[in-house]
């Protein structure tokens, strides 16, 4: 078998086993309510993790480039009370005409 | 482009009107009440599915360009494939190819890819109760667990299982087939990064973070999350920041106070 197919077959394992392992395995369960506090920021505390490292890494790099520009403008349509997709083409808008110009 | 744009742009607008119009209705009478329930699941299945139908053009380009890549990297086209409908995680799957690329082993592949997606390890859990059904069933859909649906899936600090079932279908149909056309085109087909598409990401995530920040904690975690993972991309592999960034939700152990302005969920 060649490398990539090894690769292919054990990342594709390992990541349904990650995937599945809270639905399957806790589904079922009420969490205790100091755990349901913590468990509950989850969603505020990754997305926040994501918007910072796609928008301001790149190969274990802190940089500032047209994804920090374009993320300035959807911050600014928020603030607007722009509607999620007027957010999401300011961002990749503002991005392409920058590196268009530059 | 611009009309398909302009036509999502209706139907997400038109989709959140609706939505809204929904979760005020009460439920009626016993009669209507299991209509109105089946409806009501049509609905958040739908919802689901429109509301990434925007992204995917972007998410259907970078697949092509993971295609692509796979190939130049010495995958044939079914690995190439096969890789985008089991592992179905862009930043794992770029990053496993990119080492084997660059000459380095099959170990070291599978240790970047796991440590890029062992985030969802957190997001599953954080989901866990809203998945129904017999394991088969809870493990079949946990599949559809990627960032965009986990993300759009959740709602005053809950889950919605179909929301996330509806969205994972419309990411996982243009994951993959946008990685088979990426198989069958190659090198002609444009990168992403010259439409802007990689500033799409971010933006989205920030606008589906925004609504969840209601409490001090919530607050504290996001920027205790964003902190953590800009201070550890310079000196931790890739996949590290954000799984790090776990540990700000360990804020939720503070009294819970709403920020003001707005009402605690």
């Amino acid at each position: 078998m060649t490398t990539a197919w090894i690769a292919v077959l054990v990342i594709g394992a390992a990541t349904i086993a990650i995937k599945a392992a809270g639905p399957v395995l806790a589904g079922d369960r009420e969490l205790p309510i100091r755990a349901g506090r913590v468990v509950e920021l989850v969603g505020p505390a990754l997305l926040a993790a994501l918007v910072a490292s796609q928008a301001f890494a790149s190969d274990e790099q802190l940089v500032l480039d047209e994804r920090g520009a374009g993320l300035v403008a959807a911050a600014v349509a928020l603030l607007l009370r722009a509607p999620i997709l007027v957010v999401i083409l300011a961002a990749a808008l503002t991005a392409a005409f920058l590196r268009a110009v530059s | 482009m611009r009309a398909v744009f302009l036509h999502t742009a209706n139907t997400v607008l038109g989709s959140s009107m609706s939505d809204r119009d929904r979760h005020r209705h009460q439920p009626g009478p016993a009669s209507g009440a299991r209509t109105d329930r089946r409806a009501a699941a049509r609905a958040s299945y739908r919802a689901g599915a429109r509301a990434m139908l925007p992204l995917a053009p972007a998410v259907t380009l970078f697949a092509a360009s993971f295609g692509v890549l796979a190939r130049s990297a010495g995958f044939d086209p079914a690995a190439t494939v096969a890789m985008s409908a089991t592992t179905f995680a862009g930043s794992a799957q770029f990053a496993a190819v990119s080492v084997l690329a660059a000459g380095g082993t099959a170990i070291a592949a599978v240790v970047a890819a796991v440590l890029l997606n062992a985030r969802y390890a957190p997001m599953g859990l954080a989901a866990a109760r809203a998945f129904t059904g017999g394991r088969l069933r809870r493990l079949l859909e946990s599949q559809l667990l990627v960032d965009e649906s986990w993300a759009f899936a959740q709602e005053n600090g809950r889950f919605d299982r179909r929301r996330l079932v509806g969205a994972g279908l419309v990411l996982y149909v243009g994951w993959v087939g946008g990685t088979a056309v990426g198989v069958v085109a190659g090198g002609s087909l444009g990168d992403p990064a010259t439409l802007g598409l990689d500033a799409a990401f971010p933006a989205l995530f920030l606008a589906l973070m925004v609504p969840l920040i209601r409490t001090r904690n919530a607050l504290a975690a996001a920027l205790g999350g964003a902190g953590l993972a800009l201070i550890l991309t310079p000196i931790s592999p890739a996949g590290v920041p954000v799984i790090a960034a776990t540990l700000a939700t360990l804020a939720g152990l503070a009294p819970r106070r709403p920020l003001r302005g707005r009402e605690a969920a």
